[in-house]
């Protein structure tokens, strides 16, 4: 195209070029789990800058709950409305996906958000300070640590309200991540979902240098890896002419329409298609936390506040996946046979590595995180399978995952001794003699990870196994067993650790935590036993899900 | 001039960014080095919009600049915390968590 007709696209006179723009059609409607979400954010903002300090610690708590409570409701709302089967379609002039997957995750995002926002706001476990309650997180983020200022702080009581906001914010780019049908929708997203977490990081009460150390860590790996994911949209723009996911399918396919003489000449180019392609995918391993990009995941997930780290744990874990399922199944599934083998081999070092790896760990927020590692290969076995069996059997595991996930990080927030939590393995030996409750829940937790025969983790691994062998990937089944038995040794020794030795005399105190840190276990145990005793339902309700709108 | 001309400048100013995140070690410069590559990924944009004739490179721009914005914000405020309670911004020193 020359120069001149760009330039025209620009400069056409006002008064022709304006009225020839037709107002955007948005269905308000079907994105109101969103906007509920985002208005409540933006309200939070507004009630830090008005509301007395003394209340705001429970106008925030009250609006993030109902806020998701709300758009959890929106959600089932569409589902009954059809708009997961019959009514799926593109919302918002193709920016935003409405189908059966989306609203499936989303509302498996909703409802873990809501626990992790109870576990941010339980205010029992650490002990008073100057007669003020006080929670996880830093009374004043901007004071350095051990500093004059941050005993004032303290001794005046302040907490940082502020994460109820963030963790809204949050939410909503993770409600969009998902769902997003360009490839602009789902930069943005990510961006909105990993800017307030980043953040979240660096807001820790105690271990103040270790997470900010965490927050340092994930900001900058996490925007050296968007930079990846947006070259990557730029090539696949670049080849693709669009950045729409059904434009870009059809010119990988090769069945679009009207080829102008530039895009001829682009969609030849199979280097745009097949660097750009990877470096998306890169960008979205990252966020999942696949070996060879899951580097940040330990160190993150060490230094967060632990309820943060079960936020992120879960929530993020859902919506990535989400992006990566709609990327591979809507935009390049004519691009099988290139991707197929790379997946495959970074299906297999996340499951073996992310499982012997977590063997040499000795602090139990870094096991958890080799843990998610491992999982997180389990659940890309899955994805690989490319059959709507695959997509249904990730939606389920990504459900039953998120719930176990939260609720082993908040019993990890009830052990404490003097420092806070005690989060050294050592330190929980005996622990099922002195607290057996506490170690029996954990325990339960920890054989759900390993994917024992009556817990979540057993029925979700089943049907991503199973969704992969019928995909044909049958090896990849036989490595995750293999994987799975290695990762079964390191929890069952932490079940040993805690059940049969003795109690050390100066061992950790475990917190009686209040109805909010109680209810967020008490929900994680009861989706545990539920789904792994009678999944069926929720099999079903994952399988009508399946089946992305195009 | 060939429009493809400024694809080669933008993946040479990406890649110049990323190895500086790779091998500098103060986290300003790694961060400043992350912006190029932003940038980086705006030439791309806004070089392809020019060659398909349409606008929707140069709007993502726009989106892009907006990101980049909100991302200094956030890391400054990050970078910033760090600096002040170890009088060090260097990425190596900040190894506490190492096994």
């Amino acid at each position: 195209m020359s120069a001149t007709v760009v330039h025209s696209l620009w400069t056409t006179t006002a008064a022709d070029g304006i009225t020839k723009i037709p107002a955007p059609n948005i269905e308000y409607a079907q994105l109101s789990p969103v906007l509920i979400v985002l208005g409540a954010a933006v309200l939070g903002i507004l009630a830090e800058a008005f509301v007395p300090r003394r209340g705001r610690y429970h106008t925030q708590l009250f609006l993030s709950v109902v806020a998701l409570a709300a758009g959890f409701a929106a959600v089932v709302g569409l589902a009954a409305g059809g708009y997961g089967t019959t009514k799926k379609h593109i919302a918002a002039m193709g920016a935003i996906a409405v189908d059966g997957p989306a609203l499936f995750l989303q509302g498996t995002i909703l409802l873990a958000s809501i626990v992790a926002v109870f576990t941010f706001a339980e205010r029992k476990l650490d002990p008073e300070a100057h007669g003020n309650r006080v929670d996880s997180f830093v009374a004043q983020a901007a004071a350095v640590p051990g500093s004059d200022t941050e005993k004032a702080a303290v001794k005046a009581g302040f907490t940082t309200t502020e994460v109820f906001p963030l963790a809204l914010f949050a939410v909503a780019g993770m409600l969009v991540f998902p769902a997003a049908n360009d490839l602009l929708t789902l930069f943005i997203a990510l961006e909105v979902f990993s800017l307030p977490l980043y953040l979240l990081c660096a807001l820790a009460r105690r271990k103040r240098l270790m997470s900010q150390e965490a927050a340092v860590k994930y900001f900058l790996l996490g925007a050296f890896s968007s930079a990846f994911l947006l070259f990557g949209i730029a090539l696949l723009y670049g080849y693709a002419g669009s950045v729409s996911y059904a434009q870009i399918a059809e010119v990988v396919n090769g069945t679009v329409q009207n080829v102008d003489p530039a895009l001829a000449e682009t969609m030849g180019n199979d280097a745009l298609l097949l660097i750009g392609g990877a470096m998306v995918l890169m960008g979205l391993l990252f966020k999942v936390g696949a070996v060879p990009f899951h580097m940040w995941t330990p160190d993150v997930y060490q230094g967060a506040p632990t309820p943060v780290t079960g936020f992120m744990a879960a929530a993020t874990k859902v919506a990535a996946f989400g992006a990566l399922l709609r990327l591979l199944y809507v935009v390049l599934p004519g691009l099988r046979w290139d991707w197929r083998p790379v997946m495959w081999g970074v299906v297999i070092v996340t499951m073996l590595g992310g499982a012997i790896v977590a063997i040499t760990q000795t602090d139990i927020k870094r096991l958890l995180a080799y843990s998610s590692i491992a999982h997180a290969g389990f659940i890309l076995a899955g994805v690989i399978a490319g059959t709507s069996d695959g997509i249904s059997s990730v939606l389920f595991y990504l459900a039953a995952y998120s719930f176990v996930t939260i609720g082993a990080f908040a019993v990890v927030t009830l052990v404490r001794d003097a420092g806070g939590e005690a989060t050294h393995l050592s330190k929980w030996a005996g622990l099922g003699r002195r607290s057996p409750l506490v170690a029996a829940v954990f325990a339960v937790f920890l054989l759900a990870f390993a994917g024992i025969p009556l817990t979540s983790g057993f029925s979700g691994k089943f049907a991503v196994f199973k969704a992969a062998a019928d995909g044909g990937a049958g090896v990849l089944v036989v490595i995750g067993v293999i994987a799975s038995a290695i990762a079964a040794f390191f929890y069952i020794r932490v079940i040993v650790l805690m059940f049969f030795s003795e109690p050390k005399p100066e061992g950790p105190t475990v917190a009686v935590p209040s109805a909010l840190t109680t209810t967020a276990i008490a929900v994680g145990i009861a989706v545990t036993l539920v789904l792994g005793v009678a999944p069926q339902y929720f099999l079903d309700l994952a399988g009508q899900a399946g089946g992305f709108v195009r | 001039m060939n429009p493809v001309n400024y694809l080669y400048l933008a993946s040479l100013l990406f890649t110049i960014g990323a190895a500086g995140v790779l091998i500098r070690r103060n986290a300003i410069v790694v961060f400043m080095c992350i912006e190029l590559m932003l940038n980086a990924c705006n030439l791309a944009f806004v070089a392809f919009s020019r060659m398909h004739g349409n606008l929707d490179g140069q709007i993502i721009a726009f989106f892009t600049m907006v990101v980049a914005a909100a991302e200094v914000v956030v890391g400054l405020a990050i970078i910033v915390s760090l600096f002040r309670s170890r009088h060090s911004a260097s990425v190596d020193d900040a190894s506490l968590m190492k096994l």
